[in-house]
């Protein structure tokens, strides 16, 4: 990723983000009342952070591979089902993968 | 100032701050400066969004995919305006301040406060927003100098962390079987797509199956 590259993905992000936050305060409260939009809204974050999960822990570039980071990832999912709190999930997933990278 | 909701917000404020640190992880670990990793938690100010920018540019993704992953995630926080607009009421500065703060958490509480009437809902907003923002901040910045101190990402599992973190960031919201199994398609259709499609496309292609699943009224 170059200087340029970085730059430009935090400031459209940034402007984008607050953009949409601020449209929330400033559109007539009907506008976004339409129970599709409502629906598909309320489902978005569950795709988009389910494709996240497989993207940064399955993907290299466009192939799917398995290493290192599965190993944290599964000993992620089995926190998360034993209801450990986050940082403790996300700890434990970086020190499992860093293990089995340096055990390769 | 009601103490309850003093307690609620405060507690909120400092737990997910806390996760500032695994996002000043991720930033460093997918290249961006330690710089930039904090403007991101200033100026954007959304986690999930946050994350997903930087996640994707760490898969090799395009900035395009980068922005548009990040903004389809922030769509939920212009809901959450539209809730918060008519309790908040605020004009000018404060209106565009109370903007910036609207996030997951700050709204959440503000909800959580309704039996305890207007004026503890307003103070929990304000209160968890602006908690939220500083320990967010605080805790960003000492994760991207924690991981710049560090070297490279995958010899200390940095790069499995993100993946974690977003499991984490999923699984609280996957609260009926519904739910589930849209998150399993969205995982098995990324899946489907990797090979076929530019990297960071497959992110931005899982919202057909929110689309999808969200169409019709079940």
């Amino acid at each position: 990723m170059s200087t340029a590259t970085s730059w430009v993905v935090l400031g459209a992000t940034s402007v984008l983000c607050f953009s949409v936050k601020l449209l929330g305060y400033f559109i007539p409260e009907g506008w976004l009342a339409h129970p599709r939009l409502q629906r598909v809204n309320a489902l978005v974050p569950i795709s988009l952070l389910s494709a996240l999960v497989v993207a940064e822990g399955l993907v290299i570039k466009t192939r799917l591979v398995v290493d290192h980071r599965l190993a944290g990832l599964v000993v992620a999912l089995g926190l998360l089902f034993a209801k450990a709190p986050f940082p403790v999930v996300v700890v434990s997933a970086a020190l499992t993968s860093a293990l089995v990278f340096h055990l390769h | 100032m009601p103490r309850d909701t003093f307690r609620d917000a405060l507690s909120v404020a400092l737990t997910v701050g806390a996760y500032g640190v695994a996002f000043g992880a991720a930033g460093i670990a997918a290249g961006f400066s330690v710089l930039q990793t904090c403007l991101f938690s200033l100026l954007t100010f959304t986690g999930a969004s946050q994350f997903a920018a930087v996640g994707v540019m760490a898969a090799g993704g395009g900035a395009l995919s980068a922005v548009a992953a990040a903004t389809m995630l922030s769509t939920r926080n212009a809901l959450y305006g539209l809730q918060m607009a008519p309790l908040v009421r605020a004009k000018g500065l404060r209106r565009v301040v109370a903007a910036h703060l609207t996030i997951d958490e700050s709204t959440g509480v503000a909800l959580a406060q309704t039996p305890r009437g207007t004026t503890s809902m307003r103070y929990g907003f304000w209160l968890t927003g602006s908690g939220v923002f500083l320990f967010w901040n605080i805790f960003t910045l000492l994760g991207a100098l924690g991981a710049k101190a560090l070297g490279n990402p995958a010899s200390w599992g940095l790069d499995a962390a993100v993946p974690a973190a977003f499991l984490g960031l999923l699984w609280p919201r996957l609260t009926t079987t519904f739910l589930r199994v849209v998150a399993a398609t969205s995982m098995a259709f990324a899946m489907l797509l990797t090979p076929w499609l530019p990297a960071g496309v497959p992110i931005i292609a899982s919202v057909l199956v929110a689309v999808v699943f969200g169409w019709r009224e079940r």
